[in-house]
């Protein structure tokens, strides 16, 4: 069965690169929104071109790992370990596409501009103009964002058991 | 497979060989700890970035509590500058300054404008009076999408100069529930223990008052940046000057909203019109504070005319679903070092947040007081 050991190098400097992004957005996320301080208005522009760059990044990824073949699981990881592993990467996933698209999506219909990478590229507004859909939207940019920390936050927990307890090749599989 | 990776890959695969068949390795205390040492530290972290463990920093939600404060909870408003209304027109630069500042709302163009007319304040139903702040607030559209949205006062410096003296003057500043006036102690003691602010508000207090919305001189208070083609920046602040002249007050202070039933009627009647006065800072003008006057001697230069020709209540007008963010600014136009700016940006965002969620209000200036006088008789008919 065990027909690769490790994630092919794309995948790993993928998963690297982007884990240090995500966990940078996370952080830089709540600190602008309990912020009014000297850093705010650079802080929000980072946001938004890091948060574009890693909505390209999560698409181009996931191609990459439809097409590349990635290690399987131990076959001894009990059944439920493996459901939750598959369920928690779709979930990440997920949450790496839609995450951005709701940060895009609010400011559109806030009617805000939507500049990145300094002034340079104006994006193009996603959705219709509409004060009760961009509160309703920024409130789900939060609990999304919270569900993600969530979910980083047990993935990494359970990257190290794998490494540390289980000691079973999973966290050598993306070093 | 890397190099880096088949090294990697032959030491551990012999620890691995050694462990493979024990299913649950006895797992020290110590191996538990480095499972749960990076989460926790990363949750430390993340509750440190977002303020929880810091009760006391300045936040979104503390600016707008410490507004709450003075006007109490209303719902759908905005939390500062709440009784307002809708006005639409177009700019037109001269390109006077184009060559300070590469935005094309400066250049020899007509560019559509949405904008509101307000009472500083958290009160949507307070009563039109001579001493109340009044704003203007405009969004310029070029047709390239780099707009530049601003919210102006017509006092002559702001009365503080950091996000933490806002958020303590409003505290000082609200009404006592008993007499439904500013404590004069509370007041007091805020002077006393800002002494640097003494002369903006002295100025505030003796500034002129115009009789109403339409010749008013409005400020941008905080200062900005110009930034031309070559990358010069160039310190500024601006005024929106009336073209109409200037009367002084004639006292209507037992009509609660004269001065907004006033400033239909012109509109209604004819054009408004305003001169956008840009002032150059001087070597000697403080920059990143508001609270202190520019030098007299400053060149002030002519960049445009605004003119106004439509007015409409916030409830169905195109001034409400938007926040006229001081920091939607078009490529050209920077933000100085004012830490003002950064706290309004942040505060426009929540409140606008805020207030849309809470859904469509029944504002003191209803449609039908807007209505044109035509259509108002229409409707009676
Ligand atoms: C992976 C991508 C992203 C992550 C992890 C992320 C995370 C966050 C977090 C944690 C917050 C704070 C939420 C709160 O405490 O209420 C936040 C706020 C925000 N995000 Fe994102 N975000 C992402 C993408 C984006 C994008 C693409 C945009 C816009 C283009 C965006 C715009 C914003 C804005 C405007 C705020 C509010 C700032 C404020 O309240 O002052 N985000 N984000
Ligand atoms: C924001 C942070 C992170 C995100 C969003 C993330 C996301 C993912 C995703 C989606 C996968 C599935 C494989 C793929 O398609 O790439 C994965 C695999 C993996 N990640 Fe992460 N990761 C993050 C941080 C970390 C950290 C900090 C560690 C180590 C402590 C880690 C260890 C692993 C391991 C060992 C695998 C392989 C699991 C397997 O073999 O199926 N990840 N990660
Ligand atoms: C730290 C200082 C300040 C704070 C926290 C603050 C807060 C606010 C808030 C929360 C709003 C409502 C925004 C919305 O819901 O869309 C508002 C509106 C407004 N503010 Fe400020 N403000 C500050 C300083 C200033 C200054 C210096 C000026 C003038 C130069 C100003 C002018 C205005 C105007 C004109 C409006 C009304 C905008 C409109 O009509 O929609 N504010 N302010």
């Amino acid at each position: 069965m065990r027909n690769i050991e490790a994630f092919p190098l794309s995948s790993r400097i993928l998963h690297w690169g982007m884990a240090v992004m995500i966990l940078a957005m996370l952080f830089i996320g709540v600190f602008i929104a309990s912020t009014v301080g000297s850093g705010y208005h650079r802080l929000v522009a980072l946001h938004r071109s890091l948060g574009i760059a890693i909505l390209v990044l999560a698409v181009l990824r996931l191609g990459n790992r439809l097409r590349t073949p990635s290690p399987p699981l131990p076959a001894d990881l009990p059944p439920v370990m493996k459901v939750g592993a598959h369920a928690s990467h779709i979930l990440l996933y997920t949450l790496m596409i839609v995450l951005p698209l709701v940060g895009w999506g609010m400011l559109s219909a806030g009617g805000y501009p939507i500049p990145i990478w300094g002034q340079s590229v104006l994006l193009p507004p996603i959705l219709p103009h509409n004060p009760m859909l961009w509160a309703w939207l920024r409130s789900l940019h939060t609990v999304l964002a919270f569900l993600l920390f969530g979910l980083v936050l047990a993935h990494i927990a359970a990257a190290l058991f794998h490494g540390l307890i289980r000691r079973d090749g999973v966290l050598r599989s993306m070093l | 497979m890397s190099l880096l990776h088949r090294l990697y890959a032959t030491r551990w695969q012999r620890i691995e060989k050694m462990t493979t068949n024990t299913h649950t390795p006895p797992g020290s205390i110590l191996r538990w700890l480095g499972v749960i040492a990076l989460p926790t530290v990363l949750t430390l972290a993340f509750l440190w970035a977002g303020g929880w463990l810091t009760p006391h920093r300045l936040t979104q939600a503390s600016m707008l509590d410490a507004l709450r404060k003075g006007s109490g909870m209303q719902s759908g408003f905005r939390r500062n500058h709440a009784k307002g209304i809708c006005v639409a027109g177009w700019f037109e630069g001269n390109g006077n300054i184009s060559s300070l500042s590469t935005a094309t709302v400066l250049k020899k163009e007509r560019i559509p404008v949405i904008g509101r007319f307000a009472l500083a304040g958290g009160l949507p139903y307070q009563a039109d009076a001579p001493g109340k702040v009044r704003s203007m607030a405009l969004r310029l559209s070029p047709s390239d999408g780099q707009e530049w949205r601003m919210g102006i006062n017509d006092i002559p410096v702001f009365p503080v100069g950091t996000p933490q003296e806002f958020h303590d003057l409003q505290l000082a500043s609200r009404p006592d529930p008993a007499t439904g006036k500013p404590d004069p102690t509370r007041m007091q003691a805020f002077r006393t223990s800002h002494p640097w602010l003494q002369p903006a508000m002295a100025q505030i207090g003796q500034r002129p008052v115009s009789s109403g919305f339409a010749d008013d001189t409005y400020h941008s208070l905080d200062s900005f940046l110009l930034v031309a083609e070559d990358g010069t920046k160039t310190a500024i602040r601006w005024a929106m000057v009336p073209v109409q002249p200037a009367m002084p007050d004639a006292g209507h202070t037992n009509d609660h909203d004269y001065l907004f039933q006033q400033v239909i009627k012109d509109i209604h009647t004819h054009p408004l019109q305003w001169r956008l006065m840009v002032t150059l800072a001087g070597k000697d003008d403080a920059i990143d504070n508001p609270s202190k006057e520019w030098s007299q001697d400053d060149r002030q230069i002519d960049a445009g005319t605004l003119t106004l020709t439509g007015i409409g209540s916030e409830e169905n007008g195109p001034c409400t679903g938007i926040t006229f963010d001081p920091l939607v600014l078009p490529k050209g136009v920077m933000p100085s070092g004012d830490p003002i700016l950064q706290a309004r940006s942040a505060a426009y965002m929540r409140s606008f947040y805020l207030r849309s969620g809470e859904g469509p209000t029944t504002p003191a200036i209803s449609p039908e007081m807007t209505a044109l006088p035509a259509t108002a008789k229409d409707k009676r008919s």
